[in-house]
């Protein structure tokens, strides 16, 4: 007797998922009949855990919501808490705020080469992409002390200020990076495997999109240009010279040639960031941590992260902790609901690929 | 795209030119393989220079701190200003988030570029910084200095009359701070307890600032009376050890713990407002009798809290006010008549029972005191001045400063001419200046050694130059002129001096031979120290009480040789200021409550 169909549990320990959780399949041959996400293997309770500490101590925390971007739910935090407070931020201080987030959308696009191409089974880029991501995390380490938790944005502007020689130590690593992208297109982007594994594969259309409320590079390669940097402007991402990279197909071709123009402009972006970075305070400086309060009131902080609009709810009682803050991230519609719909018709061997391309980081799920 | 894409088939075989480059594991350029000179790795802690205030250990949301006793061979003892405890950290918990260093007042924490370590030993994981790691000290990386730690350095200043203003009346010098200053100078503390151990009175220090921060003033005032029912003349004159050992003081300047406990307490404006907040409970009367000689900061605190208690408390009072020293010998500049009343207003309201004008000894005898209570507190303090033991001492227009303090304060004349000189270097001497400078009076201070030697507060210091007062330090006073009549004073002569240095012990002035010299004055005050009187207690009495280099001696619970006779303030301790005297009265009712309810059991 032949079986018809077979369920596999994909994950939660797989190089193919994105973090810890787990993709429950029901295939018919190779094609996925449903797709059920498992999540709560990495549970911590961030939000919870918020509440129990004051706002100086909320702040180390944040960087655990995702791994390969840490910096924009504290950009987020620190918005929203800036928000209620009224808290000015010094100009040099947004200036290295997005200087940080630029650079971690850098590394954490670098990381995405890795597990885009090694998903398809072109594990030459992904060598040399972490390779190179190496040199942004040095960066990270001379500026702020850590090479993955930055702990650097706080409310009121960043924790300290550039080291001496960083910026041509920067400008050099993105003559470098921006060398070596190119090298990535050539063996991925032009590579007829890549081209023909990603065309028409993981097809999110328009309409699902929006109703979903899908954000980042999967929404705007659905031909929808949505970019909190450009539309809601914080930091001092409105004085700068960019554009969003819009593609139409909604597959993950589309999705990846949104970051490979991304990527391009990030590192325009982080060029402009040195070259126009005006001097003065970084930080206004709060008061002494163990008696700051903030006034009552809620404030909601977003951000755009590489996989899309990162945002904060912010509560505060008037108390020196915070009553609830709540982080809404890109992962939650792209790694559960999307996830299942889309996977849904697609071959066993695209599970990770799509994955991949849609951003998810399960930390942000179960937060 | 056709079947066979030729582009799509070659264009990444170019990657094939990376064929035998180097690895992509090395850092960037100069770096080699150190770390960057921020890298957050293992803490080091300067053991000396920390003074285990503990705030790492409060920050640490990973409770991964926690402060330790070191061993004997490192020398870290319990003492003012520092806790004798060290951090230990636990790097199964630590993040290396280093909130720590950056909170750390002192500075002494700091993290380090070692991250590496290894070892199949779960407890060996629990380093104590410094102690575990001696080596770090060549290999710190993120640190914090002034600009970069997250403690606030600097105080909120405080609103002064300035000098020129100052010397034309008795107005009060120092404003206050109103509310939006107390709030910001209360939040710059980190409720480390380290000033709490050096205050006599053990004051909850931490707890009444955290209220202030707070904005409930109602509950910092409740607090600060726990144990001191003059709160605000502390918050205007205290000598303010506590803030001698303010972890932020390592760095910056010290909360200012004294101006806090002012505001606080001047936000009760009547003695029925401070009866209505601080609203204590009132036990019932034990039918126990307590009499109290001198209604001078002791005598007053072991009154409020044995009245709080239930006994019955009369106390005895020589002169017209009540307050003591801090009545008299204080001028009304720096502690206004009216803030005494409204203090001493609150404990009568509590049934503290004064008797004014009774002089002990003239209008009722000790016998009679001793005899009708079931116990005495001596709180006399120190009223007699020492002589300063030169020839003409004697003449008119030589007075003893507590004296003329005495006279002004009790709205009497006194009138110092146009030229004063005061000869010490304590507060008393700064006082009897000062208020000199109010009437007019140029005035120069004689002090044998140097200026950083004086006793007095080094604001009263400042405050006195800024009003003109001539500091004449390195001068010992020789002998008094009389004028032709030989009744009055007309000159000083003193003698110019050199510091010599002295094993074990602080300099030494030493009179320059042949450097004599005279200036005119028309009035000289002595503040050279006081003494006790205790002609009071009749002879049948004065045998059983011991006495020491002039003092009462007393056990811990300020009890003396006599069971039923306890004593407290000046003439008991040897540092001489109110919050001590308000601390051994705390401590006598105590010593009191536990004798007399112990024997009713």
């Amino acid at each position: 007797m032949r079986e018809k169909s077979t369920t596999l549990y994909l994950g939660p320990q797989h190089p193919g998922i994105t973090g810890n959780m787990m993709v429950k399949l029901q295939l018919e041959g190779d094609t996925i009949v449903k797709a059920t996400t498992h999540v709560g293997y990495l549970h911590r309770a961030f939000e919870k855990l918020i509440e129990r500490r004051n706002w100086m101590q909320s702040t180390t925390i944040l960087c655990r919501f995702c791994v390969p971007e840490p910096d924009p739910p504290e950009a987020a935090f620190a918005l929203a808490v800036e928000q209620i407070e009224g808290r000015e931020v010094p100009e040099r201080g947004q200036y290295l705020r997005s200087l940080v987030l630029e650079l971690a959308r850098l590394q954490s696009f670098m990381l995405w080469y890795a597990g885009q191409s090694g998903s398809a089974g072109l594990y030459t880029v992904g060598q040399w992409s972490v390779g190179d991501r190496n040199y942004v995390l040095d960066l990270f380490e001379e500026l702020t002390g850590g090479r993955i938790y930055h702990m650097y944005i706080w409310p009121g502007g960043v924790r300290r200020d550039i080291p001496e020689g960083f910026e041509d130590k920067v400008l050099r690593t993105m003559d470098y990076i921006e060398k070596r992208i190119d090298d990535y297109d050539r063996m991925m982007f032009d590579s007829a495997i890549f081209q023909k594994r990603a065309q028409g594969v993981g097809v999110i259309t328009k309409e699902k999109a929006m109703e979903w409320g899908v954000v980042g590079a999967p929404l705007r390669g659905c031909g929808i240009g949505h970019d909190v940097r450009k539309d809601n402007p914080y930091d001092a991402y409105d004085k700068l010279d960019f554009e969003m990279g819009i593609f139409e197909g909604g597959d993950v071709w589309a999705r990846a040639r949104v970051r490979q123009f991304e990527i391009r402009q990030t590192i325009s972006m982080i060029r402009q960031l040195i070259q126009n970075l005006p001097s003065g305070d970084y930080l206004n400086k709060m008061p002494n941590p163990m008696k700051w309060t903030i006034p009552a009131g809620s404030a909601y902080g977003k951000v755009e992260s590489v996989r899309g609009e990162f945002g904060f709810h912010v509560v505060s009682d008037g108390s020196d902790k915070p009553r609830r803050a709540h982080a809404r991230g890109p992962a939650y519609v792209h790694g559960v609901s999307l996830l299942e719909d889309v996977l849904v018709g697609e071959n066993l061997a695209d599970v990770s690929f799509i994955m991949n391309s849609l951003g998810v980081c399960p930390p942000e799920i179960e937060r | 795209m056709s079947f066979f894409d030729l582009k799509g088939f070659v264009r990444p075989l170019t990657g094939i030119s990376q064929f035998g480059k180097n690895p992509h594991t090395k850092r960037m350029d100069v770096l080699g393989q150190d770390t960057a000179d921020r890298y957050r790795g293992f803490h080091y802690n300067d053991l000396q220079d920390c003074i285990g205030c503990g705030n790492c250990s409060t920050i640490c949301m990973n409770e991964a701190i926690d402060m330790v006793e070191l061993a004997a061979e490192f020398n870290i003892k319990e003492e003012k200003g520092n806790s004798g405890l060290r951090p230990r950290v636990d790097y199964g918990r630590c993040c290396w988030c280093a909130l720590c260093v950056d909170v750390c007042p002192t500075g002494s924490l700091n993290l380090t570029k070692e991250y590496n370590y290894v070892s199949p030993d779960a407890n060996s994981f629990l380093w104590t910084p410094g102690v575990d790691n001696p080596y770090g000290k060549d290999q710190l990386s993120f640190t914090s200095n002034n600009e970069t730690s997250l403690m606030v350095f600097n105080r909120v200043p405080m609103r002064e009359l300035d000098g020129a203003e100052r010397v034309k009346s008795f107005a009060e010098v120092v404003l206050g701070y109103n509310e939006e200053e107390a709030r910001a100078e209360a939040s710059r503390c980190i409720s480390c307890g380290l000033c709490t151990e050096v205050c006599p009175d053990h004051m909850h220090i931490p707890e009444y600032i955290n209220a202030i921060a707070k904005g409930n003033d109602e509950d910092a005032l409740k607090i600060i009376y726990d144990n001191n029912p003059l709160p605000e003349m502390c918050g205007k004159v205290c000598t303010r050890r506590c803030e001698d050992v303010c972890a932020i003081a390592v760095r910056g300047e010290a909360v200012a713990i004294r101006w806090l406990k002012r505001y606080a307490t001047e936000r009760a404006q009547t003695a029925d407002l401070i009866k209505e907040i601080v609203n204590p409970e009132i036990k019932e009367a034990n039918g126990y009798k307590v009499g109290i000689i001198g209604a001078g900061p002791s005598g007053l605190t072991a009154a409020y809290y044995l009245a709080l208690r239930g006994f019955d408390v009369t106390v005895f009072e020589a002169k017209k006010f009540a307050g003591g020293m801090t009545m008299y010998g204080i001028p009304k500049y720096r502690l206004p008549m009216e803030s005494l009343d409204k203090q001493i207003g609150y404990l009568q309201k509590i049934g503290v029972k004064i008797e004014f004008n009774t002089r002990v000894g003239t209008d009722i005898t000790f016998d009679e005191i001793y005899k009708k209570n079931d116990a005495v507190f001596i709180g006399i303090g120190f009223e007699k001045p020492w002589k300063l033991g030169l020839e003409g001492e004697d003449l008119e227009n030589s007075i003893p400063a507590v004296e003329y303090l005495r006279l002004i304060n009790n709205e009497e004349s006194f009138d110092v001419g146009k030229k004063v000189v005061v000869i010490g270097g304590g507060n008393v001497a700064i006082d009897g200046a000062r208020v000199s400078a109010r009437y007019g009076a140029d005035v120069t201070i004689l002090y044998r050694r140097r200026v950083q030697d004086m006793p007095a507060d080094w604001e009263e210091i400042e405050g006195a130059e800024d009003e003109g007062v001539h500091i004449h330090p390195q001068a010992i006073p020789v002998r008094i002129i009389a004028d032709e009549s030989g009744k009055k004073v007309k000159a000083i002569e003193y003698i110019e001096a050199k510091m010599v240095a002295e094993e074990g012990a602080r300099p030494r002035p030493v009179p320059i031979e042949g450097s004599n010299k005279i200036i005119e004055v028309d009035t000289i005050i002595g503040a050279i120290g006081q003494e006790a009187d205790y002609s009071f207690i009749s002879e049948e009495y004065v045998d059983k009480i011991d006495l020491n280099r002039g003092r009462i001696v007393t056990n811990d619970q300020q009890q003396t040789s006599d069971p039923k006779v306890f004593a407290g303030g000046d003439a008991v301790n040897r540092t001489a200021d109110a919050i001590s005297a308000i601390a051994d009265g705390f401590r006598a009712v105590k010593g009191i409550e536990a004798m007399l309810l112990k024997n009713k059991k």
